[in-house]
């Protein structure tokens, strides 16, 4: 699959963490941070706690960088070591809630009583990426996530922000192919109507 | 506008655009799906938007890590590559 464009960088970087690059090593750190505080954070119960388990992680991948064997790509290997961290550090405090609800992809609403539609989907303005610089629009699907309940906001952060498979994410998560995919529908929904209410034409 | 038992419609559509993406619909649902799109430009746009969508998440810039943690976190690492060298 195509990952998120850090992700073929990372593994060019390998030789040189290896190789006690230190330059290397802030950039690997500072593009991961970030995402995986977030992660931590929709496992545990506070921000402190998500802190110690990121740092926890670091420290893991630091003692394990030798041993890396390269079978999954470098990424998938860091927040394979988070999120499992993160899970046995949550689990007293995580409930799993359920999966399955009624909410659609696009409200009701927005179609008549024969399911067509009656206010279609307004076309994203053709600049937004130049309009809004990509420091804000990160910002904005940021704050559209963290708005997101939390077994999707983990799926939607691990496939579409980290680049992670299918596969991957079940394992991780325990969850089925059919409960990932409904996660993944709900989230990637909801960030899509965020987006066109920002950036639809009126 | 005439549908047939089994056309179906843009808010049935709509809620299977992520397992179209994924490529984890049945080759019948597909085909239904595909036929409803080409005939449905605001679904052909709405697949569109989710993509597009995908593709920002994928592009998110990272922040700007805090001096203090990186300083810590670059202290751990060069501990380690003297250990280990």
């Amino acid at each position: 699959m195509t990952g998120p464009s850090g992700s073929i960088g990372d593994d060019e970087l390998l030789g040189s963490l290896r190789a006690g690059d230190e330059e290397a090593f802030v950039t690997f750190v500072g593009r991961h941070n970030h995402s995986m505080l977030r992660i931590a954070r929709s496992f545990v119960p506070s921000s402190a706690v998500a802190e110690e388990v990121v740092q926890d992680t670091w420290m893991a991948v630091v003692r394990g960088i030798g041993n890396f064997e390269g079978r999954s790509s470098l990424r998938s290997w860091l927040v394979g070591i988070l999120v499992n961290r993160a899970r046995s550090t949550g689990a007293r405090e995580h409930r799993s809630e359920p999966v399955a609800t009624n909410q659609p992809a696009v409200d009701a609403c927005r179609f008549d009583e024969g399911g067509q539609w009656i206010s279609p989907p307004q076309h994203f303005a053709q600049d937004v990426e130049d309009r809004v610089s990509a420091v804000e629009l990160s910002q904005r699907i940021r704050s559209s996530l963290d708005g997101l309940p939390v077994r999707q906001r983990q799926v939607v952060m691990l496939r579409d922000i980290e680049g992670l498979n299918s596969k991957e994410v079940c394992d991780l998560l325990d969850i089925s192919d059919g409960n990932q995919r409904i996660l993944l529908h709900r989230g990637r929904s909801r960030l899509r109507e965020e987006l066109e209410a920002e950036f639809g034409k009126v | 506008m005439f549908l047939r038992p089994r056309d179906l419609v843009c808010q049935q559509a709509v809620e299977l655009v992520t397992d179209y993406i994924e490529g984890a619909l049945s080759r019948a649902d597909r085909r239904r799906f595909e036929s409803h799109l080409a005939g449905c430009p605001h679904c052909t746009e709405y697949l569109e938007q989710m993509r597009v969508t995908i593709q920002l998440s994928g592009r998110i810039e990272p922040d700007e890590l805090p001096l203090e943690m990186r300083d810590e976190l670059v202290a751990l690492y060069r501990q380690w590559h003297a250990d280990a060298g």
